[in-house]
């Protein structure tokens, strides 16, 4: 990074930002093995830095109780051809990335019930941010950012908030949230922030074709994607978490002063502490605001 | 007539604006042909009655000419112009009518039927049967479920029926016409048509006239009740009344008067109204005596240009001697008005007069009936009428009350169906699985681990992808991306289903109709409570896995290029009817489990 300025950057550099998700509860359950993932992982990876040489690509993991950079292409120093079987840079990727699962089974309390938790998407999310928001301050050149969430974990109602905000933060500062679900059912968070970050959102049906996806659909960089024709979903899931019980809600009530979301009717936001009227909550509790249960 | 056939001279067009070709129209039987006088082979017609749906015609006195326009099953219209006026197209309407009606029974039999066969445990009564009747008959995609559906013994005949008691109810309300009141134009407006070289004027007289003549007034109606046919011909007294009423028209008091004295019959109707004069004292009576009834002088716009009727009180002679030959605009008016608020009370067909005046006084006498027993009666009467001034014709029909059903995504809502199904199904089945991969964070950690290590070791393989996978991918995207931009750049008026050839198209709505109906008979019979339930449960899930297939199989045969829009058509079905399947199989399991449950339990 300390040699960015002298860099030509034009138009058609990117740097990309991937999220991976390594929730071993998913991975365990998930009908492709993390080992024929992260190959395919590994080999869009060095397409995107063939690609131009200036490209830099960032990985970042998104575990079950930590997140943690594991790759780095500006600091990876020597670009040796490595050994027969793989680049490099894989070969540090993935030393890095056991590492970190280490790290994260250690952090590991063991307090999870039922179902496939979900994996701190919100966490990561917001360290890609970071990362892009000293690119931003590095200089007045420096390559387009872009951030690809490769996710399986279910949502994680409980990260509602952080996620809704890092989308926005993304969304304001221009970045693209690009996504690639391999779960087994559509994910609302990672619709959501590729539509209003106008990413792509992609749950790729053939999973043993992942890196034709990958390198069909996120390799070009930004300028490209202009005249490019990408895949557009057709549905999004809009629907919010309550700020109360972290529920999924199809219909709430919404705090008149900060717009927090609640599953039931309460006194007092807890959000910006606004005392609601009795008076009113009466009539908004007979009349339009009913509550629904989550389905 | 129906039975032998109508010969009439025409004009046939094709459209309101084409301004047709001449020649003659032959109604016999069940065809109706036109030969053009000009020999022009595109205005020539042979059609069957069985093609036409339905006629519409112009009105007599609406100043269009005599226009019959007969419309068939493909939407297309024959317009024909007669020649011989509204008489003419009159018949053949008439001709027309019936051969509809004809044509509809005979190809409408095989569908009827069954519908007369009934489980003894339902009491139709004829009028709904004939109800249902036609419905079917008008309603060619209801006709085909019916078929498919109660003739092929997947419903019954009231199942069918039980859920379209709306259709009923709508077609049974429409059946109650609208009540005609009387027109709102005064009879003296009615002016006589002479022809102009000799002195003779002739007024011409429908049954409605006569029963507004008689309405307005009741001396009038008295006079006809005692006089016809006893004392003249019905003829002869409507030729007095217009003797009369033309000496009012003329406005001479004097001459009135004099004839009167020469004519005693004729002096009924040159004289005040008796009874007309009680009413009126009766109504005086009841009148609220704070209403202000002294007119303001800016209510006066009668002497206006163009304002008023064409009688003029200003003229006419005031002499106290003639003033019983009098009658002012005001009494007609306001007498004028006052039936045409009352309405037509009179419920016969306006055919006969001597009938009409019958049923006008029995009518009449009911309501002075009424009147006498109760003073208050025509007070509360009043008031009611007030109160209920909304007019039933320009009410919305009543629905029952239910909400829309507005699913913003298809797509998500039968997902989310699918998992609910499948949550129901047994969280044991698939739910235990995960969980036990789940629950035990160290293996899953150390098979992530493994995982790692394993690439780490064997490296990347050689091939990332296969090209058969890639392949598969490129189809795969190129035809979501086709389809999104297909859906993108066109509206959603017109859908991908008018794409389709015509077959296919018919085909998929019948079918989507019929599952339509099939789903909601499924899901209405849940909870299944009763034996009979079950069984219509079982018989509508085989109707439905039938229709299961023969989707299958329309997906295969259509052409590659509607391939797609017929496949994401069939999967939304499929997924509608997968969902049906599994509640049931679900059901089903239960149901299974609770029985081999309970002897382990009680005994």
């Amino acid at each position: 990074m300390a040699s960015a300025p002298s860099k030509l950057y034009a138009d058609d550099v990117s740097l990309l930002v991937v999220l991976l998700d390594t929730n071993p509860f998913f991975w365990s359950s998930s009908p492709l093995p993390f080992s024929k993932f992260i190959s395919h992982v590994l080999a869009f990876l060095n397409t995107t830095l063939r690609l131009h040489q200036l490209n830099q690509v960032v990985v970042i993991a998104t575990g079950y109780n930590c997140c943690d950079y594991i790759y780095d292409s500006s600091s990876a120093t020597n670009q040796s051809s490595g050994t027969g079987m793989m680049p490099a840079f894989c070969s540090n990727l993935l030393e890095k990335l056991d590492k970190f699962v280490t790290r994260d089974e250690q952090l590991e309390k063991g307090g999870q019930e039922g179902g496939i938790a979900s994996s701190l998407l919100s966490g990561s999310l917001s360290m890609a941010l970071c990362y892009i928001q000293r690119i931003f301050r590095s200089g007045p050149l420096h390559p387009h950012p872009r951030i690809l969430c490769l996710h399986g974990s279910p949502d994680g109602p409980e990260q509602y908030v952080a996620i809704m905000n890092a989308i926005f933060s993304a969304q304001r500062s221009m970045v693209p949230i690009d996504s690639c679900y391999i779960g087994a059912q559509n994910s609302a968070f990672l619709q959501q922030a590729s539509y209003i970050t106008g990413g792509v959102y992609l749950k790729p049906q053939i999973l043993d074709g992942l890196f034709q996806y990958l390198s069909t659909v996120y390799a070009t960089d930004l300028h490209s994607r202009g005249s490019l024709q990408l895949p557009k979903s057709v549905g999004v899931d809009f629907r919010a978490s309550c700020f109360c019980h972290k529920r999924t809600i199809d219909m709430g009530y919404i705090c008149s002063v900060c717009l927090s979301i609640f599953c039931m009717h309460h006194k007092k936001c807890s959000t910006c502490g606004s005392v609601f009227g009795q008076a009113q909550s009466d009539v908004a509790s007979t009349s339009n605001k009913r509550k629904t249960p989550d389905t | 007539m129906a039975s032998g056939q109508v010969v009439k001279k025409a004009i046939y067009k094709t459209s309101i604006k084409d301004p047709g070709s001449p020649g003659i129209l032959k109604m016999s039987g069940d065809r109706l042909t036109f030969r053009p006088k000009d020999p022009n082979p595109a205005a020539e017609l042979d059609v069957n009655f069985e093609t036409i749906k339905g006629y519409k015609n112009t009105k007599e006195g609406s100043g269009k000419p005599a226009w019959l326009n007969l419309t068939n099953d493909q939407g297309r219209s024959y317009i024909f112009q007669f020649d011989g006026g509204y008489a003419d197209m009159h018949i053949c309407r008439d001709f027309v009518g019936k051969a509809i009606a004809k044509s509809g029974e005979t190809t409408k039999a095989a569908p009827a039927k069954p519908d007369v066969i009934i489980t003894p445990d339902e009491q139709i009564n004829r009028e709904e049967l004939e109800l249902r009747i036609k419905l079917l008959r008008e309603d060619s995609e209801l006709q085909k479920l019916h078929k498919q559906l109660v003739i092929g013994g997947v419903l019954t005949e009231a199942e069918f029926w039980a859920t379209r008691k709306k259709l009923l109810e709508r077609e049974s309300s429409k059946k109650q016409k609208q009540r005609m009141g009387f027109k709102s134009a005064m009879i003296s407006d009615i002016k006589p048509a002479t022809d102009g070289r000799t002195n003779k004027v002739t007024f011409s007289l429908t049954p409605e006239i006569i029963l507004q003549i008689f309405a307005e007034k009741p001396a009038v109606h008295q006079a006809f009740l005692s006089f016809v046919p006893s004392k003249m011909t019905e003829k002869d007294f409507w030729t007095k009344y217009f003797k009369a009423e033309y000496l009012h028209s003329t406005k001479n008091a004097i001459a009135a008067a004099a004839e009167a004295a020469e004519d005693e019959e004729l002096a009924i109707f040159l004289k005040h109204d008796d009874i007309l004069a009680k009413e009126a004292r009766q109504k005086i009576r009841r009148v609220d005596p704070t209403v202000n009834m002294e007119a303001d002088q800016g209510d006066d716009y009668l002497h206006l240009p163009d304002h008023g009727i064409f009688r003029d009180d200003g003229k006419e002679v005031s002499e106290p001697q003639y003033e019983l030959y009098r009658r002012t605009l005001a009494h007609d008016l306001n007498r004028h008005a006052a039936v045409v608020l009352e309405g037509k009370s009179v419920e016969v067909e306006l055919e006969d007069t001597k009938t009409v005046a019958e049923a006008l006084a029995r009518s009449k006498q009911a309501e002075l009936a009424n009147a006498d027993s109760d003073a208050n009666a025509d007070q509360e009467q009043l008031q009611r009428v007030s109160r209920m001034t909304e007019i039933e014709d320009l009410q919305a029909p009543r629905d029952p009350p239910l909400a829309l059903l507005c699913i913003k995504d298809p797509r998500d809502y039968f997902d989310s169906q699918q998992v609910n199904a499948v949550k129901i199904l047994g969280e044991d089945a698939m739910g235990t699985a995960k969980r036990k991969s789940a629950a035990n964070p160290r293996d899953a950690f150390g098979s992530l681990r493994k995982c790692i290590s394993e690439v780490k070791s064997v490296g990347l393989r050689d091939p990332v992808v296969s090209s058969k996978d890639a392949f598969q991918v490129f189809n795969a995207l190129t035809r979501d991306i086709s389809r999104t931009k297909y859906d993108v750049g066109r509206n959603s008026q017109d859908s991908a289903l008018d794409m389709l050839p015509n077959i296919a198209k018919e085909q998929l709505l019948h079918h989507w109709a019929s599952i339509q109906e099939l789903l909601r008979h499924f899901w209405s019979s849940y909870p299944i409570t009763t034996s009979y339930l079950y069984a219509k449960v079982t018989r509508l899930k085989d109707a439905m896995s039938q229709i299961y297939t023969q989707l299958e199989e329309i997906k295969k045969s259509v052409p590659a290029n509607h391939k797609q829009q017929v496949s994401v058509l069939v999967r939304q079905m499929h997924q509608a009817l997968d969902s049906a399947f599994q509640h049931y199989d679900a059901d089903q399991q239960k149901r299974s489990a609770k029985s081999s449950q309970r002897p382990n339990g009680y005994v």
